[in-house]
This record gives structure tokens, C-alpha cells and sequence, in this order.
């Protein structure tokens, strides 16, 4: 019999030999199994350390966190690194002085903004930024209570208008925590000025100053605490001692908090969730039980079952996918997709379906082709072990969902899945399963067209290209984030970066909507343009992979031609920075009539003299050009 | 002290101060192992902790000068700790 040290020692000493052996994607899968079945302190130092080794051989995405904190926040932090080095981020760490934080913020030339971080997380006690509130609560009057929680209020304002003077990163703001028990015990509960309504007043105010500045975001740091249970979450000897407010099996959790907001800001999200149907989304096997055997409805079992489509349905209104990729008879599994009465999904809520004898590695490949999105924006949820292990072996960049066994866990462990984060919505991402319906109506009506012309003739599609609005930019901002395939540059732009942009007398934002007959395709082009002296430079062009090969791109490059020639430039320049993903793109400016000018390590440039060349819109693409930006 | 609960006390420290396991004994401490700092010290009471599912009290912890004094303070407490 092995001991489970033993196990562990060489589990370690394997991903040791790998490094050494140069074998970076193995050692990064074990390193994720290690991480997945140890998740703890001295687990998170071995598994940092390791990626610190592989980090360069790796497509990690680089992010920058300052902590802003009141608490010794030290042992979470490699916690933090190793859970975001297995989801494929790279975090560099700033940690500021210990209630340092207003300091911090307030002067432009701290340790903070020196550090130039993408992310910044204040976080800071209720007991440390209004001690008055917190354990001598009974000894204010009500005015010293309507005064501290103003006092209270004006600084976080503050805090958050400085913040976003100095620098475009995102801010998280954690809100305050209540106490284990109000200091009057249950008479709180019957005062008109009862502590905890003062406390969560002051969250409500935080969340809607928060509200008004892009890229702050609020993290429910009292949610989190009661979702753990406040008496389990605090250690009050850590605390005295150390200046550590969280006992050791929590922190966990806080740092997997921080997670969820760095996924969606790195990029590093699911788009598309593929499950499996037997026994993951009704309990039994369709095939042997049948249609009266099978477990999906209000009552036990069947209600795991009907709880996780629910958990399903919430993710389709952030706009993630679904899709299917089951090994059954197509016939039984539709029609209890179909008939079945306890279902609350049904085929229509699946973007592709994939039922056959197949090995699910291709159904995975064939559907991310089809949504057109890349295996690596796939997540996969499937009760079979062994599945799970293929999916991993052979497509270690799909995000792999691990199930408990018991079913009454599983809509639970979806919700907590942090790939399928988002902080912002746009109304794209509301509508995006209904977008993908009428996608498949489309690629149905290609097949019947003899030329690609005919073809875009009967699309009628129509583009509207605007300047960014403030309504837009949060859309352009994500389109930058993650769109891959049809992009020049990959250049990754924030809200506030791409906010500063705009207001910048010599750089244009332009997006391009995009509607046919078969529907609107939404915000789906953006493209940022700089004047220097003659030359317009093209900083990023980029379509949504809604819309590729539909020529809509040189709608929208006859525009940017035409109109740096209005503005009296004589030549537009390009670059194509070629990346793995990006080959779709990679002919768009020699195709265009432009010349190549240079080329370095890093992508070629690309030259159009507008005097003597411009580019015409397609015909069959109806342009509209709203001056005023509403879009 | 036995040697299973020495071996994971080492496993910890290992990982926590990234040294390999055959450079560490019951004589190991903050003098002899570089990297065992006072931030170390906490994530090693923190790791601890978790892994056995035990509370050091700041007595305990003030205690705790080599591996071997943290292994036999581990026993200890497990002992005294109903399972």
C-alpha cells in the first residue's frame, strides 16, 4: 500500500523530471492534477514555483495585480497564483504597506502606479475603516453613526475618482463585511439605526458609486463570508497575532474569489459549455431506460438534474453557449430532448448537438468549428471520469469541469465554475444563443448558391459604422479582449483604454454593426485609427468571427480609407501581427491593394498611398455612416 | 515522533520553502534552511492547520524552532484532539 506522502512525493518528483526533460505541456497537466487534487498552501508554493520555471515556454496571458489591503493577505497570494497559472494566467504580484492604501491611491507617484498594474484590489476590513461601527457600535449616538458612515462613504468615492484619474486598470472594491454577531445582540433587529442596516447602507452606496465608473467592480466580501459561514471564516488568535483575519481553511476560497474576477479580466473565459446527457443532464441512460426511466423533473432525483439545466439556462442569459456531445442513438436522445416533460432545456437551446458513436475529442473539435469559436473557449461537463480524462489528454486547452459523484452537487459545482465569470453584459451577449440560430439558418442557405456573390446578394447585409459611444464601450472594449481569429494586431484594450482613445483629438473609434436577412449580427467590427502628420495608422481592426467571410471587412476598410483621405492623409499603414490563432486575417491587407513596406520579428507593415488608390465598398453591402455615433 | 507524521511535516516544508525533501531533517529551522522567513513560518502554521485540521495557539506556534519540535507539537495535538 502507498501512503498518500509517498503519492504526493512522487507526483511531485514526476513533474520535477518533466520540467527537466523539457516536456512543458505534460508537466503543465500534471501540475493541474496536483493542483486539483491538493488545493492548499504548500501545494500552491510547489505548484508556483514549477510554472515560474515554465512560464516562458507557456501561452500564459500576463496580468498585474496590486493588493491594497488592512490585513495580512501574504498566505493567500500563493494560492491566488498557482489557481490562476492553472487556468493559464500569469500573475505578477504588488502587495502595498499594510493601511497604506489611501496613501497609495491618493498620490500619483506611489509604489502603486509605479508598479502599473492591470488590476487593483482594495481590501479593506469594516473593523480597520470604521472601527466606530464595528465592536463600539452601541456607544455611538445616532448622529456619530450618520456621520462615520458619510465620512465612510466620501472615501471610497474618492478613492474610486483618483483611481480612475491615475490609471485605466480595473478596480475591485471589497464591500464591508457585518459582524459575527451585532454588538446589542437581537435588539439590533428591532432599532431604527440597527448596525447592521448601517452596514449594508454603506454597501449599497459602495455598489452604486461604483456603478458610475467603468471598470470598478464591488466584490461581495460579506456574501462571501456568509456563504462560508462568518463563525468558520474568521480566527481571531491569527489574527491578534499575525494581523490574519482569515482562518487557514478559508483562504482558499478568498483567493478563488480574486479568481473570478481576474478570469473574465484576462480574457481567460468559456464561451461555450458542451455537456453530456446520460446520467449528467438526466439521471439513467436514455438507451436502456427509455423515456419513463429516465430521472429529470421537480421531485427526487430527477430535481439535481432539472436544478443543473436551471444552472444551464442562467449561463445562456450571460451569453455562454451550450451544446451537446453525448455517445447514444440520436433518435432516443431527441426525442427526449423533445417530448421529455421534465426538460427544461430543449433543442432549440443548443447551439450544436453532436449525438453519436464518436470519440468526444472530435465532437469537441467539430462543434468549436461550427460556433466558430476555438477549442481552447470550450468547457466540458460529463459525470464519466474516463471521458473527462480524454477530453484532458487530448485537448488539455478545453476546460475540463470536475463533477462530484453525487448528482445534487452538480448544478452547485457549475455555478462555481470561474471560467463562466463576466463583469459586464452586452446586450450581444444577452441575445448571442438566439444570434447562433439564425447562424445555422445561414450556413443552410449557402450550400444552395452556385457563386459567393449570388450568395452575399441575398444575405442584404447592411453595416452602420459609428464612432464608440459610451453605450458601446463596453462591447468594443471585449471585442478587443477576445477576438482572436480575425484580428490585425491583438491589441487587448480596457474599457478605460479604449474611453481614453476616444477622447484623443487624433485617434478614431470606429464599430460596425452588422444586420442581414436572416438577423442582426450586433456590434460585430471595431477598428482604431491614429493620425500622424500624413499617415493614418491602423493601431487594430478586428470582426467578430459572427461575420467573417462575409466581406464585411472591406466595408468597413473602404470606410477608414475614405475617410483618412477626407482628413487630408496621404498614406494608411497597417501591420499584420501574426499569432497562432490569427491566419484568417493574415492575407486582409495584400489582398486589400496595399504594398508591404517592412518587416520585423514581430509582423510586417503594410502600405496604402491614398492619393492615387482607394477602396470600394461591396456592392452587395449596404454602408451607412451615423455621424452622430448612435449605434 | 514517528516517521509518517515526520515524512508529511517534511512534505509541507518542502514545498514551502522549495527545498528537496533529502535536504530536510528534524534538525532543519529557520537557521539552516534559507527560505524559512517569518511569512514562512505563518504559511507553515497555516498549512499545518489545514492538513492535520488542527489551531496552534500563539504559544504553540512560538515553539515551533525546528521540524522536529513542529512534528512532535503535530503528534501532540492529534493526540489530544478527538478524532
Amino acid at each position: 500500500m502507498i501512503s498518500s506522502v509517498e503519492k504526493s512525493t512522487d507526483a511531485r518528483n514526476q513533474i520535477d523530471q518533466l520540467i527537466e526533460a523539457g516536456n512543458a505541456e505534460l508537466a503543465t497537466r500534471c501540475l493541474a492534477d496536483l493542483w486539483r487534487a491538493e488545493q492548499g498552501g504548500a501545494a500552491a508554493s510547489f505548484v508556483t514555483t514549477r510554472f515560474e520555471k515554465l512560464r516562458d515556454r507557456l501561452p500564459l496571458a500576463r496580468c498585474r495585480i496590486a493588493i491594497l489591503r488592512s490585513f495580512t493577505v501574504e498566505p493567500a497570494v500563493p494560492l491566488l497564483r498557482a489557481s490562476a497559472f492553472c487556468s493559464g494566467v500569469d500573475l505578477a504580484v504588488h502587495l502595498g504597506d499594510f493601511n497604506a492604501y489611501s496613501q497609495e491611491i491618493l498620490d500619483g507617484r506611489s509604489s502603486l502606479y509605479q508598479f502599473s498594474p492591470n488590476v487593483v484590489l482594495l481590501a479593506v476590513r469594516t473593523a480597520d475603516i470604521a472601527p466606530e461601527l464595528w465592536d463600539v457600535y452601541a456607544d455611538q449616538s445616532a448622529e456619530s453613526v450618520q456621520r462615520i458612515s458619510q465620512r465612510v462613504c466620501a472615501s471610497f468615492e474618492q478613492w474610486m475618482r483618483v483611481f480612475r484619474q491615475q490609471t485605466s486598470a480595473s478596480l475591485i472594491v471589497h464591500n464591508l463585511e457585518q459582524p459575527i454577531q451585532p454588538n446589542l445582540g437581537v435588539l439590533d433587529g428591532q432599532r431604527s439605526c440597527a448596525q447592521t442596516d448601517v452596514i449594508r447602507q454603506i454597501n449599497s452606496e459602495l455598489h452604486r458609486a461604483a456603478s458610475s465608473y467603468s471598470g470598478v467592480y464591488v466584490l461581495d466580501y460579506d456574501a462571501l463570508i456568509a456563504r462560508h459561514g462568518r463563525l468558520r471564516w474568521h480566527d481571531q488568535r491569527k489574527w491578534l497575532m499575525a494581523r490574519m483575519p482569515v482562518a487557514a481553511d478559508q483562504l482558499i476560497h478568498l483567493s478563488r474569489e480574486w479568481l473570478r474576477f481576474l478570469i473574465p479580466l484576462t480574457g481567460r473565459v468559456a464561451k461555450a459549455l458542451v455537456v453530456d446527457l446520460d446520467n449528467t443532464l438526466w439521471g439513467g441512460v436514455i438507451g436502456e431506460d427509455g423515456m419513463t426511466g429516465i430521472k429529470v423533473g421537480l421531485d427526487y432525483p430527477g430535481a439535481a438534474y432539472q436544478a443543473l439545466q436551471r444552472a444551464m439556462l442562467d449561463l445562456t442569459r450571460k451569453g455562454i453557449l451550450l451544446a451537446i456531445s453525448s455517445k447514444n442513438n440520436p433518435e432516443d436522445a431527441i426525442e427526449a430532448l423533445q417530448n421529455h416533460p421534465g426538460m427544461l432545456l430543449r433543442p432549440k437551446d443548443f447551439a450544436a448537438i453532436r449525438i453519436s458513436w464518436n470519440d468526444k475529442a472530435q465532437s469537441l473539435r467539430e462543434i468549436a468549428q461550427q460556433l466558430n469559436i476555438g477549442t481552447d473557449s470550450l468547457a466540458f461537463l460529463d459525470d464519466n471520469p474516463f471521458e473527462r480524462e480524454q477530453i484532458r489528454a487530448s485537448l488539455p486547452e478545453v476546460a475540463v469541469i470536475d463533477l462530484p459523484d453525487d448528482p445534487m452537487q452538480y448544478a452547485a459545482t457549475l455555478r462555481d465554475f470561474p471560467a463562466f465569470e463576466r463583469l459586464t453584459l452586452s446586450s450581444e451577449d444577452q441575445q448571442r444563443g438566439a444570434m447562433y440560430a439564425d447562424q445555422k439558418q445561414r450556413s443552410q442557405a449557402e450550400q444552395g448558391f452556385q457563386s459567393k456573390e449570388d450568395f452575399y446578394r441575398f444575405l442584404q447585409q447592411e453595416a452602420d459604422i459609428s464612432q464608440v459611444t459610451p453605450g458601446t464601450l463596453a462591447r468594443v472594449a471585449q471585442l478587443t479582449q477576445k477576438t482572436n481569429q480575425f484580428n490585425l494586431t491583438t491589441r487587448r484594450y480596457s474599457e478605460q483604454e479604449i474611453s481614453q482613445l476616444a477622447n484623443n483629438r487624433k485617434c478614431q473609434v470606429l464599430s460596425m454593426r452588422v444586420r442581414d436577412r436572416f438577423g442582426d449580427h450586433g456590434l460585430v467590427g471595431v477598428t482604431i485609427v491614429r493620425d500622424q502628420d500624413a499617415v493614418c495608422e491602423i493601431d487594430t481592426f478586428l470582426l467578430s468571427c459572427r461575420v467573417i467571410g462575409r466581406t464585411v471587412e472591406t466595408a468597413l476598410l473602404s470606410y477608414v480609407a475614405e475617410s483618412a483621405a477626407a482628413r487630408g492623409r496621404h498614406k494608411l499603414i497597417g501591420r499584420f501581427i501574426p499569432t497562432k490563432k490569427n491566419a484568417p486575417a493574415r492575407e486582409f491587407y495584400s489582398q486589400h491593394g496595399f504594398i508591404l513596406d517592412s518587416q520585423n520579428g514581430e509582423g510586417t507593415l503594410w502600405t496604402l498611398d491614398l492619393r492615387n488608390r482607394q477602396i470600394a465598398c461591396p456592392d452587395w453591402v449596404k454602408l451607412t455612416i451615423n455621424r452622430g455615433g448612435q449605434n | 515522533m514517528t516517521s509518517s507524521t515526520f515524512e508529511q511535516v517534511r512534505s509541507i516544508a518542502s514545498d514551502l520553502f522549495s527545498t528537496p525533501t533529502d535536504r530536510i531533517s528534524p534538525d532543519s529551522s529557520p537557521e539552516t534552511i534559507e527560505s524559512w522567513d517569518s511569512i514562512q513560518h505563518l504559511n507553515l502554521v497555516l498549512a499545518l492547520e489545514e492538513k492535520f485540521g488542527l489551531q496552534l495557539s500563539p504559544e504553540e506556534i512560538e515553539q515551533m524552532h525546528t521540524l522536529g519540535q513542529v512534528t512532535k507539537l503535530v503528534e501532540t495535538k492529534l493526540q489530544s484532539t478527538p478524532k
